[in-house]
């Protein structure tokens, strides 16, 4: 089957774009600029502006001396691209093969679709019509190559449908810059008077290889269809998501738990045969009137347990409010991550069976209390107490290290509290010590420990602890900061035993 | 005579119920928690410590909070046995996870539930109490109104799980509906042979409220991994201070 293609161009696709956001625009000539070597130049014009002379690559300067209405907006790299694989995406809906050409084009490979539309001419004009309308000036070729079909639809001027095989026909009167050469090599063209692609098509081969290059040579022939050139199409991801359209409108509870459960049990499937499970999932009900309602959940875990999620979503479902009733549920996952088996193993050693029905207590948890609240420690090799613990990455992280079995108090105050001690020097615990008003009388006492900083955690004076028990039998972890060398050491509690 | 028997059995039947009825079950197998102690056990309805409820601990120093953060953790710690899960829901947590050890708690199977609201804090408490396979669930929850106690209550019916609920400086002592109530104090510890120095940690534990038993009091020693009865009075001796570096 011959092959066909559609080029299309957009001219000015970063500033129909910025229209379309921003309606006010209209009417106004403005540019995305950035700047190069100290000066502003022009990145992409909006169509007002290009009318009146405001070119692709002048200096903003210069433009604000044609229109001094003119409006300069800073211009954002990648947006081009982003925007073009957006379209190519939303073109797959005519063709399974888009392709993005940058920086202003898509190529739509349309070999054997035209037909569905009935003639090219109303499949060409459908697609036209259909982007013109979201706002994007654009033009649009078919053609049997990628070669004309792209400088029909820039330089054509008389029909966009070149038909089969009328390819140098189509080229002979277009300028040779149709023929997506270098600038270097068409401006050579132009100097030697070569202003339209007759004037050198039929010339030897060998004459132009040599004059002008390999490439020229090269365009022509893809232009012409003698040599073969490929595209590389756009492969939108498939998301994870399902949909479920109703008979009749949906306005009870029930109704709409048994289309979620349905919904689930659907995406799960999916999930599971893809060894992945979801982090974040949204759940979107359309009323009869348009309104769309969405409830959305997440996990702390990849899950995918149709009924721990829906028992997540459940709490929610009270909050949508059906009226008239819904006519569609749609399920989307939009975060979705590999569920690893080693891992769920490690979680099994770790916490026996049963491991899930706490790990979707903790979802719920971090659903209402937020996911910052749920905390497990693991030990670290530290002898600073407050370092001695660190916050476990997930809840099925295991243990690098024992714990050690160490005098530490169960209850550790945040911040160490200054006291007043009578102690005798230089290394006895103190004899009394009064901590928040009250006197205490030690009767017995452990220590010191030692702790020194850790050098390449943070400077500072040792500490040295004891542990104290006072006349009622009391339990106390106070430290001695410093040492009597240096200066007067303060004394601090830190601590209760048990 | 068989008339009395008939009589008595009907009666230790109705009792069963009303136990049951109250929230306390006979504890089987797997989910009973052995102190060891059995004067203490003896306080309570079958001679058993009552698993699968809630219990409530009042204390008012940091002291208290401390030591009874401890009795509390050896007895979590009899529950998780070699493996299970316990939740720690506080908003106000002081408790230092690496000291959990001494109780006989691998502290990185403790999952520390913090949120900033004490409504959320009781929240979480009711839904971690509904969690079956979670073996205790503590939670620092100073004001507890009776409804509140009442749904925890009613959560654990269900679930069998254990709950402790330490309640630090309550505005009001108020009725809740817990089956006991506990206070535990420091004591000052002994040492075997006097030997210098701190020994085992010591608690008065005070069982203010136990429905169905008989509430008391008792000086006990947390020593190697097990509870105690101490021997003796706590008995203060002179001061010992003794250079120790």
């Amino acid at each position: 089957m011959q092959k066909r293609f559609i080029a299309i161009w957009f001219p000015h696709l970063t500033t129909d774009w910025k229209i379309r956001r921003q309606p006010e625009l209209k009417d106004v000539p403005f540019v995305f600029a950035s700047p190069e070597r100290g000066r502003m130049i022009v990145r992409a014009t909006s169509a007002i502006a290009y009318a009146k002379g405001v070119y692709v690559g002048m200096v903003v300067a210069d433009c604000r001396a044609l229109i001094p209405s003119l409006q300069v907006f800073d211009d954002k790299p990648g947006l081009t691209i982003q925007l073009l694989n957006a379209l190519a995406e939303w073109c797959i809906r005519y063709t399974p093969i888009a392709a993005i050409d940058p920086p202003d084009g898509l190529i739509l490979d349309v070999t054997g679709c035209a037909h569905m539309w009935g003639s090219e001419e109303t499949y060409l004009k459908e697609i036209v019509t259909r982007l013109k309308g979201f706002g994007y000036t654009i033009r649009a070729a078919i053609a049997d190559t990628i070669g004309t079909a792209w400088a029909v639809c820039r330089y054509g001027q008389i029909t966009p449908v070149i038909s089969s095989g009328t390819q140098l026909e189509a080229l002979l009167p277009l300028p040779p810059a149709a023929l997506r050469l270098e600038s270097n090599i068409v401006e050579r063209l132009e100097k030697l008077g070569l202003y339209h692609i007759r004037s050198f098509i039929s010339m030897p081969s060998s004459a132009l290889r040599r004059r002008f290059g390999q490439s020229l040579l090269t365009r022509i022939n893809q232009a012409l269809g003698h040599e073969i050139e490929v595209i590389d199409p756009v492969r939108p991801i498939e998301p994870y998501q399902e949909r479920l359209p109703c008979l009749e409108p949906i306005r009870t509870a029930t109704g709409i738990e048994i289309a979620l459960k349905k919904l689930l049990d659907m995406l799960c499937k999916r999930l599971q045969d893809q060894h992945k499970g979801l982090r974040r999932c949204l759940f979107k009900c359309f009323r009869i009137d348009g309104d769309i309602q969405k409830i959305e959940i997440g996990t702390n875990r990849p899950s995918r347990n149709t009924e721990h999620l829906f028992k997540l979503f459940e709490n929610k479902i009270a909050t949508l409010q059906p009226d008239l009733g819904f006519e569609l549920f749609f399920l989307e996952a939009p975060i979705v991550e590999n569920v690893s088996i080693e891992q769920e193993q490690l979680w099994n050693l770790a916490f026996k069976e049963n491991d899930a029905e706490v790990a979707e207590l903790l979802d719920r948890i971090a659903g209402k209390v937020g996911g910052q609240a749920i905390n497990r420690y693991l030990p670290q090799e530290s002898h600073l107490p407050e370092r001695s613990f660190k916050l476990a990455s997930s809840i099925d992280e295991k243990l690098e290290t024992p714990w050690r079995i160490l005098p530490r108090p169960i209850y550790l105050l945040p911040h160490p509290e200054p006291i007043e001690v009578m102690v005798r020097i230089p290394d006895y615990p103190p004899l009394h010590f009064r901590y928040n008003g009250t006197l205490h009388t030690v009767k017995k006492a452990d220590g010191p420990e030692r702790i020194i900083n850790e050098w390449w955690y943070k400077m500072g004076l040792n500490r040295d602890y004891y542990c104290i028990e006072d006349e009622v039998g009391r339990r106390y972890w106070l430290f001695r900061l410093g040492d009597y060398n240096s200066n007067e050491p303060r004394w601090f509690i830190h601590g209760f035993f048990a | 005579m068989s008339g009395w028997a008939t009589q008595n059995d009907i009666i230790q039947q109705l009792q069963k119920e009303v136990l049951s009825l109250q929230g306390l079950r006979r504890a089987s197998g797997d989910c009973r928690l052995e102190t060891g102690l059995q004067s203490l056990e003896a306080a309570f309805p079958e001679q058993t410590f009552p698993t699968g409820v809630i219990h409530e601990f009042i204390s008012y120093t940091n002291e208290e909070s401390a030591a009874t953060s401890g009795f509390i953790a050896a007895l979590s710690g009899r529950l998780m046995k070699k493996a299970g899960t316990c939740l720690w829901i506080g908003t106000k947590r002081t408790v230092f996870p690496p000291a959990l050890k001494i109780f006989g708690i691998e502290p990185e199977r403790i999952i520390f539930i913090d949120p900033a609201r004490h409504k959320e804090a009781l929240w979480a408490a009711e839904e971690a109490l509904k969690c079956k396979t979670l073996s205790a669930v503590i939670g620092d929850l100073p004001a507890l109104s009776f409804t509140e106690s009442r749904r925890l209550q009613l959560a654990v019916e269900h679930s069998h799980v254990t709950g402790f609920i330490h309640r630090h400086r309550p505005h009001t002592e108020n009725t809740v509906a817990c089956v006991t109530r506990w206070k535990i104090s420091p004591l000052a510890s002994e040492a075997d042979e006097d030997m210098p120095g701190l020994a085992a940690p010591r608690w008065n534990v005070e069982l203010t409220k136990v429905k169905n038993g008989r509430p008391g009091s008792w000086q006990i020693e947390w020593i190697d991994g097990s509870f105690r009865l101490a021997t003796q009075p706590a008995y203060i001796s002179a001061i010992r201070t003794r250079k120790t570096g």
